[in-house]
Order: structure tokens, then C-alpha cells, then sequence
């Protein structure tokens, strides 16, 4: 069997994306995490199970779909001449496609034979052996840092960090792929400068980390927590206006990164 | 290649802030000067040669016409007293705008005051037009069928209809290096050449006659601006505006009698050129295109003397694109709303390529660019030209430019459009020197007669045909294509409605040709054609063949709807057998079960008064009244409005233009060959052929309006599908799919232009990349042979807040179908319309 055939579940696919590595990318969605991070925006993404979804319009949506890689890479290839002009290609996202490692890493090796330029966007909250199998083919890892308590990790996200910190390190040390540490910056959780600084002070200690991406939390997940049929468990907490987020840079780049606002 | 620019930015003087500010001030007014003028000199002109007439005519509104100096400008010349005041031109037509006194300064679209003086003035000359008009002579000229398929709103040639035509690129440069004593020169020499025996001698004579006259009332022209600025001068104590005013009254009087001798006097000769065009002709789209070529060579001698700044050349530049906006042209209301925003579609482009094939980028071509950041008003329509080696540093100030929101420039793609101006019979050369005309169409500058944008034809019409079987409101208006259940196949389908387009096609024809011949014997236009190649030598005006390429574009709209219908009947009603046409006809015809608005009740009433009457009935007020409330009140019942939701959910199912499914973009490039490929097949009195266009301007949605329900689900008088892009909301597959879709149409062949939308989230051009991924997807596109793309970068919230408070948004500028335009001065559909399309590219 051709690793062409290798199946995995997805709930969605994400054409000019912009904001996940370089150029103009495809993103697939893998479906599961291990995740809940109170703030997440994807909440359909969390559950390995194909769900119902209500829309704004009323309308069931059936979120999940079992798929191939074959497939997949059938509309990732639409925008091949995009990728062409930009050095775009594909994004893996989630979910954590760490939870579908042979999947992800057939999906990354069909990007590469066609290619495209490869990134992951994971938390690389899993065994080692399955971020291994995927570097060969991974240019870009864009790797979710939340929080360095781990206490305080376990209780916005359901999971202690050590793992994470561990693998962190491990990937920076290989050096088989470019490392860039991304954290979500969430009132409440971690918007603190201190909070921030003690991240992009980890990120700076890893060897060949340049870049550190912070992300302004969004409440665009809201209706999808209804649709659901959830409560939206970040109830009336207020984005981080700009000025905080450009003040949040400054702290980062103190550590000699550079920091983008948004990926 | 060696780069040959400097990109480093300019400044902007304070002094355009406040020329922006004092243009805005006041609603914009009707004035009366020119009508009185003209209608003067034609009174004592009767028994002259048409183009004498027109001649005197000019030269005695020069001569006459009030002028003005607004304050702090540097380049002058103004049409009329008030900012953006518009003049009318009744030798066009005139009678609309009687009717309209009362209403044209409350009016939706494109309001203007108009004080009881002028509407007193305006009364005593429209007498005089009455069957003078050229909108008269060309209805005399259209066949019984054409006009009925105008009334019936099948197409609308509207535009040169009642105005002048314009759509027009003149040789500034010329002027600018012979003055307009080189050019009466050159008619001079070119009288020398004939005899008095010729066979074309009276003819050629009086129009070359007739051009020395206007050319020199221009000179009159720039004098008496000459004259009053040192009046002004002697009068002003500020001791630096007195130097303005000197040096303006300088410059007045050298150009544009003489030869431009620095970038300050080739400043002024264009935009005495671009004002006066329009006071001669009415007409819109007259554009400067290729300015930062012609230009150039001013701007580069000024800077080598040492007698120029980067930032003074700047200044200039930012006055010109102020003036451009002072001009303005009412126009009657149903076309007022076809054209909303105030827009004179005064197109300007930068960049592309030299006529040896070298990029052509320069200085200018940047200080273009940065003017309309400084002036951030709607004029002039920019645009760039992109080719394989457009330098990345001016994409890139483009992309900047493009995600303030102010909806310019507008890219064009030298890869499709060169090719297919060759495929017309250009050579390469010229071809390469292209520049686009209005909207978004292609010519060869200062001597093509390209009578682009001669009418809107609304592709769903002949659709609604097929179903009606050639009737529409009770009244046989089309050709018999067979009854609903003849059309056994889709074949037979497609056949019915190839046939129906191809007999419109013809009635649009007849009604162009017959607008075109009317031009050519009321308003030929004598000073526009001695700057048009070849019309000196020819004897001839452009109206009446005189420039070396003659074209005819009509463009068309509503391909997606047109191309998702017939996929949609094609699949529902012949591939699954899920519905008949009887089915769908009874669907279409109740709106979907949705309800019936005031047009709907109103087209009703009128088909079944004309059955009544048909078979010889008395129908008075009483039954008429009668029957609109009975449609008013007219229920579905639920059984019928289950089955039309169910047919809706159907349409819905069934894969759309546009969201880069080959299959359906494919089927819809072969729809658009119905308008494209008949066409080409036409000839103009001109000697010229029918090219087709693709793009509505704003026109898809009033022509929507008077548009029934379609069988791709839209209801009816909503807006139809905008230029060659899908429907609004059908795209769901972001902008690449988008661009995949369209680019699948054929372009080469639409070579009077086609038009994309796409509407973007400034989230989504943040940042250095950002604008690099931006400038990526129009390359791709344009890699793809599309031929056109432009974008509005505002997020919904704003232009919902916008619509909401008019007031604080007064300068926002938003893109409308191949123009910009301020969005608050535009009607609330289209407004609407705006909001709605689909926004593409906003990932977080």
C-alpha cells in the first residue's frame, strides 16, 4: 500500500492561509486533541469522534471526516502556482496531529514529493518517537508554548507542560527542521509580561530558535461553542487590546527574538 | 536589467489637505453657463457644417464661460465656479433633466444642488433641443425591436446614449512637445497638401478649419487664466501667494500655446487638456492614461537642471489628482445609479512595459501611486500595469496602497492584454504601449476610437426568454425559441437560449450602430480628433472614423448567474429528472414562493392588462388598482412554498462557478463564449469591429432590479453578479479558488476588458508579509491569464458602521466594479451589495 493511501480524520481544509508559515498555505485540520485549553477556537477539533454541529444559519454541519492522504492532497495541489509565486505549501493544524502521527507524516512526505514547503502547528504534547517520525519531512515546526507553570498549565488546559518543555528541546537540538515557539496570549492565563518573559526566555534558550510568534486571543470561536450545544468557558474575558500586545513584543524581543503579532 | 527609479517616498505638502478640503465642502452644483453658451452659438449657426458648428460653439463657451482660481491651487482651470460643479450638455439630451429639477438634489446616487436661477436658465434654452439632440437622431435610427428590447431592459445603451461619448486617450504628449501652434502647424501643412479639387476637399477643409478654431480658442482659454491670476496677484498681500500666482500666470500664458518647457508647464498642458476634453464633449472615461511615461522625460530634465525637487514634482502631481476630482457630470437618475460614486472614470496607469519590451517603470510611477495616498480621493482611477518583470519595490507600494481601503490601483496583466490586442490587429509595439481606458479597457493611447462601454447587456434577460418563450410582461419582445416542453434535451435548452442571446446580440448591435451614426452626423468633436491620430489626415473626426483603430465594446454581466442556471437545469432538471421546467418556470415565476416586491406586482399587472386588452377588453384605473392589491395580496399556499424551499435546498446542493471545480468553471467559460464569440462578428459605421467586454460597472444592480427570479436560486430584482466573478456569496472557497475559477473564463477574447472583484480584510494584507502574499496571489492570477483584479480592503463592521453614520466616513473609498467611490455617496443597495460580497482571506 502507497503511504498515498494512509487514512486519517480531518474536520476542515483552509485555502490562502497566511498566517501559518511562510506564504500562501493550505491548512488541514486534523481532528483530536489532548488538549482542552479553555480558550480554544476550534472546539470541534477536540473530540477524535465525528460530531453535529449547529450553524449560525441553523443548518447541521457534520464536523470530521475520514479521509486519505490522496485525497487530501487533491485540494492541497489546487494552489500549487500559488505555492509556486510564494513558497507557500501545507500546514498541518488541529487538533494535535500528533495524535494521528502516520497520517501527518504521510501528509507531510506527499507535500514534500510534490514540492511544497511543509509546516505543523502542534503542541508536541505526545511520545517523542512520533514528532521523530515526521521531521524528515517537516520544514517549519510551529510549536505551542502556553504556559511555563506547569500547575497552571494542567489547570487552563487539562495537561501538565513538562512534556512539551522536554520535546521542545529535543526538536530545537536535532536541528532537522526550524523551530518557532507560539503562544497564545490569554487574559486571565498568561498576559502577564512576566508571564510572556519567562516563555520567550525558554525560547531563546533553545538552540536555532529565532522567532516567536504571540497570538492575541479571539472570541471567534464563540458560535461554534453554541453550535455545540457548550458553554464558552472563557465567558466575557476581554481581548488584549493592541497596545498590550505591542508592549508584549517588546518584552519579547528583549530576549534577542524576534516576535510577530499574529503569526 | 538596471533599475531606473527612486523609490525612496516623498512628502506630502499641507497644502493638498487643504485643497482636498475645500473641494469637499459643499454638495456639488448644476450650472447653468455652458447650456446658455452653446445653445447661443448653435442659434446663429444653423446653416453651417455640422463641425463648424461645434467649433464656434466651443470657442464662444471658452471665450465666455465664468472662470476661477480656487485658493492655494497651482495647476488651474476649473469647469465651474462651484467645486466639483457640473455643466450639461443639451446638444445630448436635455429632456430628462427637466423632470428631475425637484428631485436631483434629494436623489440617492450622486445628489446635486441646483439653484431656482439655473432651473429658470436651464427652462428657457431646452426648447431649443427639442429633435436636435443626438440621443434624438439615434432613436430614429434604432429598428422597432431594438427599442423594445431596450424598454424591456435586455441591455441599456445608456451611456453614449444621452452623453458624449469620451473613452478616450489623446496624445498630451504630443501637445506638450509642439504646443498647440505646433499642432495648428501641422494642419496648416496638412492643407498644404490638398487641392481644391479633391473629392474629400470640403469635407477635410472645413474639419481642418474647424480644428484650428478650437485650438485657438484654447490658447484664449489658458490667456484669460493667465490674465486673471496676475489680476489675482496684484490683489493678494500674502507675498507667497502672490509668487503662485505669478508663476501661474506665466505658465498660462506660454502653455498650452507653446511647447512645455519644464514639468510645472507639462503639468499645466495636461490638465488644461483633460478639463477642456470633457467641456467639449460630455464625455466620461477620457483617460490620461500613460502619464508617467509621458511625463517623465519633464520631470527627469527638471530634476538633471537642478530646477526640481522630488518633493515639488510631488506637490504638482498631488494638484493634478485634486483637479481631477473637481470635475463632475450629472447624469439622469436611473443611470445615475448605473454610475454611482461621481465617477469620471479618468484612468491613469503606471508601469508595464516600454514599447521595446523593457520594464517601463520610473520615478513617476511611484509619485503616482503616492499621490492617490495623499489625495485619497476616488480620481483618477489608478492602475498598474503588472508584467512578468514588474520590479517587486512598485507591486509592493501598490499592495500598500490597496490595503488602505481606498479600492485603488486597479492591476492589469500585460501577459493577456498584449497578446490580445495583437490578436485585433496591433502590432506588438503599440501593443505594448497599451493603456486602459474607464473601467478596465485596453487601448492603444491617442488613436484608438474604441466606443468602449457602449452598453450593459444583462445575460439572465434572454435566459428569462427561454422560460417565457420570447414574451415578457404580456408582450411578444424576443424571438419564439419553442414551448417549455419541446426543449426535450438540455441540448435543446442551451440551442433555445444560444439563439435567444445571438438575436439580442443583434438588437444590441443595431442600437450601438445606430447611437454611433448619430454621433458622427450631430457631435462630431473637432478638437478631440486633432489629437488623435489619424483623424488630421483623414479629413475625419473619431466619430466619424478618423482614428486608426476603430473598435465597438459592448460588456456584458451576469455570467455566473447565467453559468450556475444552466448548470442547475442541466443537472436538476435533464441529469437527476428531479424537477421540470414547467416546475421551475412556476418557481421562478412566483419568486420562489418569496413574496412579491413593487417591481414584481408591477411587471404582473402590466402583462395581464396587455392580455386583457389583447382580447379586446376595457381595462380602466379602477381594475388596475384592483389587481396590484390582488398581487399584493396574493398567498402561495404552503404546499406550493414547501416545494419551491425544496428546489432552493436542490440549487443549493448543485456545485457553483466559481469555487475551483473545473467541471462548472469550464461550463461557465463556454457561456460567456454566447456573449463573447457572436459579437466579434459585427462591424461599426466606423469600419471597426464588436469586441466584448466583461464587467457591470455598478449596473448589476439596478439592471438586477429589473431582473426576475433565476434558476440558480437567486430571487428576483436582487443584484446580478458583478463583472466575471461568481455570484455574491457562492465563492466559499477563499481567494485562491476565486481567482482558479475565473481565470478558467477565456479572457484574451473579452479584449474590451473583463473586471474581478475581491474583497479583503486588511488583517489579511498585515504586515510585510502580509502584502508579499498579497502581491503573490495577483501574480498567480495574472500567471493564469487572468486580465484584471482589484480589491476592497475594509472589514464589514466599518461599512456597516458607515452606512449607519454617512457622516463619519466621508472620505471612505471603497472599489465598485472598476472604479472607486466614496462609499457614503452611493445608494444603499449598492452599499449593500458591497457589504455582502463575500470576505475573503480573514483567517485568524
Amino acid at each position: 500500500m502507497s503511504y498515498l493511501d494512509t487514512k486519517g480524520r480531518i474536520f476542515d481544509i483552509q485555502r490562502y492561509s497566511i498566517h501559518d508559515g511562510i506564504g500562501i498555505r493550505t491548512i488541514v485540520f486534523l481532528k483530536g486533541c489532548v488538549l482542552r485549553c479553555r480558550w480554544c477556537c476550534n472546539p470541534e477539533s477536540q473530540s477524535y469522534e465525528i460530531q453535529e454541529m449547529r450553524q449560525n444559519n441553523g443548518k447541521i454541519k457534520i464536523v470530521g471526516e475520514d479521509t486519505t492522504v490522496r485525497e487530501v492532497m487533491e485540494t492541497v495541489e489546487k494552489d500549487r502556482i500559488y505555492y509556486r509565486r510564494s513558497l507557500g505549501g501545507l500546514t498541518l493544524s488541529g487538533g494535535e496531529s500528533l495524535l494521528q502521527p502516520e497520517f501527518a507524516r504521510d501528509l507531510l512526505h506527499a507535500a514534500k514529493d510534490a514540492g511544497f514547503t511543509t509546516a505543523l502547528e502542534s503542541m508536541a504534547c505526545a511520545d517523542y518517537a512520533r514528532i521523530e517520525m515526521l521531521l524528515p519531512y517537516l520544514d517549519t515546526y510551529l510549536m505551542d508554548i502556553k504556559h511555563m507553570n506547569g500547575e497552571k498549565h494542567r489547570e487552563f488546559t487539562g495537561r501538565e507542560n513538562s512534556l512539551m518543555l522536554e520535546n521542545a528541546r529535543r526538536v530545537a537540538e536535532s536541528g532537522q527542521c526550524e523551530l518557532v515557539i507560539r503562544t497564545p496570549v490569554i487574559p486571565t492565563f498568561n498576559e502577564t509580561p512576566e508571564e510572556i518573559r519567562a516563555i520567550a526566555e525558554f525560547a531563546a534558550s533553545l538552540p536555532g530558535v529565532k522567532q516567536m510568534h504571540i497570538l492575541p486571543y479571539h472570541r471567534l470561536g464563540y458560535d461554534k461553542y453554541v453550535g455545540l450545544g457548550r458553554p464558552y468557558p472563557m465567558g466575557d474575558v476581554e481581548t488584549p487590546s493592541r497596545e498590550h500586545m505591542i508592549m508584549l513584543r517588546g518584552v519579547v524581543e528583549k530576549t534577542g527574538l524576534k516576535c510577530i503579532i499574529g503569526g | 536589467m538596471a533599475e531606473n527609479y527612486n523609490s525612496t517616498p516623498t512628502v506630502k505638502s499641507e497644502r493638498i489637505t487643504r485643497l482636498v478640503e475645500n473641494l469637499y465642502r459643499k454638495m456639488p452644483e448644476i450650472e447653468a453657463a455652458r447650456a446658455i453658451l452653446v445653445t447661443e452659438s448653435y442659434r446663429q449657426t444653423e446653416n453651417e457644417p455640422m463641425v463648424m458648428r461645434r467649433a464656434h460653439a466651443f470657442e464662444h463657451i471658452l471665450d465666455n464661460i465664468p472662470i476661477i482660481i480656487r485658493d492655494e491651487e497651482l495647476i488651474v482651470g476649473s469647469t465651474t465656479l462651484a467645486p466639483r460643479g457640473c455643466q450639461t450638455y443639451p446638444e445630448f439630451s436635455f429632456e430628462w433633466l427637466e423632470p428631475e429639477f425637484d428631485t436631483v438634489a434629494t436623489r440617492e446616487a450622486d445628489p446635486f444642488y441646483i439653484s431656482e436661477e439655473t432651473k429658470n436658465k436651464l427652462r428657457e434654452v431646452h426648447p431649443y433641443w427639442k429633435g436636435r439632440t443626438s440621443s434624438d437622431l439615434a432613436t430614429s435610427y434604432m429598428t422597432a425591436e431594438t427599442l423594445k428590447a431596450i424598454e424591456h431592459n435586455v441591455f441599456t445603451p445608456g451611456n453614449y446614449f444621452y452623453n458624449g461619448v469620451g473613452h478616450i486617450n489623446v496624445k498630451y504628449w504630443e501637445v506638450m512637445e509642439l504646443g498647440f501652434e505646433g499642432i495648428i502647424a501641422k494642419i496648416r501643412a496638412e492643407q498644404a497638401t490638398m487641392n481644391v479639387g479633391d473629392g474629400d476637399y470640403a469635407r477635410k477643409h472645413t474639419l481642418l478649419e474647424a480644428m484650428v478654431i478650437s485650438c485657438e480658442a484654447v490658447i484664449r482659454y489658458a490667456e484669460r487664466y493667465s490674465e486673471l491670476a496676475a489680476a489675482m496677484a496684484k490683489n493678494t498681500s500674502d507675498p507667497a501667494r502672490k509668487a503662485e500666482l505669478v508663476t501661474i500666470s506665466e505658465v498660462c500664458r506660454k502653455v498650452p500655446r507653446k511647447p512645455a518647457t519644464s514639468f510645472r508647464e507639462a503639468c499645466q498642458t495636461f490638465w488644461f487638456i483633460q478639463q477642456l476634453l470633457q467641456l467639449e464633449s460630455s464625455g466620461h472615461s477620457i483617460s490620461p492614461g500613460r502619464f508617467d511615461q509621458y511625463m517623465y522625460p519633464y520631470y527627469k530634465a527638471d530634476l538633471d537642471k537642478g530646477i526640481l525637487t522630488r518633493d515639488q514634482a510631488q506637490e504638482l502631481i498631488d494638484c493634478i489628482w485634486v483637479k481631477l476630482n473637481d470635475l463632475n457630470k450629472c447624469r439622469d437618475a436611473a443611470s445615475a445609479k448605473g454610475f454611482a460614486g461621481y465617477s469620471l472614470f479618468q484612468n491613469l496607469i503606471v508601469g508595464g512595459q516600454t514599447r521595446e519590451g523593457m520594464d517601463a517603470t520610473n520615478d513617476l510611477s511611484f509619485m503616482c501611486i503616492w499621490a492617490s495616498d495623499h489625495v485619497g480621493l476616488p480620481m483618477p482611477s489608478l492602475s498598474i500595469r503588472v508584467w512578468n518583470l514588474s520590479p517587486h519595490a512598485l507591486m509592493h507600494e501598490a499592495c500598500r496602497l490597496t490595503r488602505t481601503g481606498i479600492g485603488l490601483p486597479a492591476y492589469y496583466n500585460d501577459e493577456i492584454i498584449i497578446p490580445a490586442l495583437m490578436n485585433r490587429g496591433i502590432p506588438m509595439d503599440e501593443a505594448r504601449d497599451y493603456c486602459i481606458i474607464g473601467c478596465v479597457e485596453p487601448q492603444v493611447g491617442g488613436k484608438t476610437m474604441g466606443w468602449h462601454d457602449a452598453a450593459f447587456f444583462n445575460m439572465c434577460r434572454p435566459l428569462e426568454f427561454v422560460f417565457s418563450n420570447g414574451y415578457d410582461k404580456g408582450e411578444k419582445v424576443s424571438i419564439q425559441t419553442g414551448e417549455l416542453e419541446d426543449l426535450r434535451t438540455f441540448e435543446d435548452f442551451w440551442n433555445a437560449y444560444k439563439a435567444q442571446m445571438e438575436y439580442q446580440i443583434s438588437l444590441l448591435v443595431n442600437a450601438d450602430n445606430s447611437i454611433d451614426q448619430a454621433h458622427a452626423e450631430r457631435i462630431p468633436l473637432p478638437w478631440l480628433s486633432c489629437m488623435v491620430d489619424d483623424c488630421i489626415k483623414r479629413g475625419l473626426t473619431t466619430e466619424q472614423g478618423g482614428a486608426v483603430y476603430n473598435f465597438t465594446g459592448p460588456q456584458c454581466f451576469g455570467i455566473a448567474n447565467v453559468a450556475d442556471s444552466l448548470y442547475a437545469i442541466k443537472t436538476l432538471v435533464y441529469e437527476q429528472k428531479k424537477v421540470t421546467l414547467q416546475e421551475y418556470k412556476q418557481a421562478l415565476d412566483l419568486n420562489y414562493g418569496k413574496g412579491f416586491d413593487e417591481f414584481a406586482i408591477r411587471d404582473m399587472t402590466v402583462a395581464v392588462v396587455n392580455e386583457l386588452r389583447k382580447s379586446g377588453r376595457e381595462v380602466g384605473a379602477a381594475d388596475i388598482a384592483q389587481m396590484v392589491e390582488n398581487f399584493r395580496n396574493m398567498k402561495v399556499s404552503d404546499e406550493l412554498k414547501k416545494k419551491f424551499d425544496d428546489l432552493l435546498e436542490m440549487i443549493e446542493e448543485v456545485p457553483k462557478y466559481g469555487n475551483d471545480i473545473p467541471e462548472v468553471d469550464y461550463f461557465a467559460r463556454d457561456c460567456a463564449y454566447l456573449y463573447t464569440k457572436p459579437l466579434e462578428k459585427y462591424k461599426n459605421p466606423r469600419g471597426g469591429m464588436f469586441q466584448a467586454g466583461i464587467y457591470p460597472v455598478s449596473a448589476n444592480v439596478p439592471l438586477g432590479q429589473q431582473t426576475g427570479a433565476t434558476p440558480d436560486g437567486r430571487l428576483a430584482h436582487t443584484p446580478v453578479a458583478d463583472g466575471i466573478g461568481p455570484m455574491s456569496g457562492h465563492d466559499t472557497n477563499g481567494p485562491t479558488a476565486t481567482a482558479n475559477s475565473v481565470a478558467r473564463i477565456d479572457h484574451m477574447i473579452a479584449s474590451n476588458g473583463t473586471l474581478l472583484n475581491q474583497k479583503f480584510h486588511p488583517s489579511a494584507l498585515a504586515g510585510e508579509k502580509g502584502l508579499n502574499d498579497f502581491e503573490s496571489l495577483i501574480r498567480t492570477y495574472f500567471d493564469q491569464k487572468g486580465m484584471h483584479m482589484q480589491f476592497n480592503v475594509v472589514d464589514k463592521a466599518t461599512l456597516l458602521d458607515a452606512q449607519a453614520h454617512p457622516e463619519k466616513y466621508q472620505y471612505l473609498v471603497v472599489r465598485v466594479a472598476g472604479y472607486s467611490a466614496l462609499f457614503t455617496t452611493l445608494s444603499k443597495s449598492l452599499q449593500d451589495d458591497i457589504i455582502n460580497r463575500t470576505e475573503q482571506g480573514f483567517d485568524f
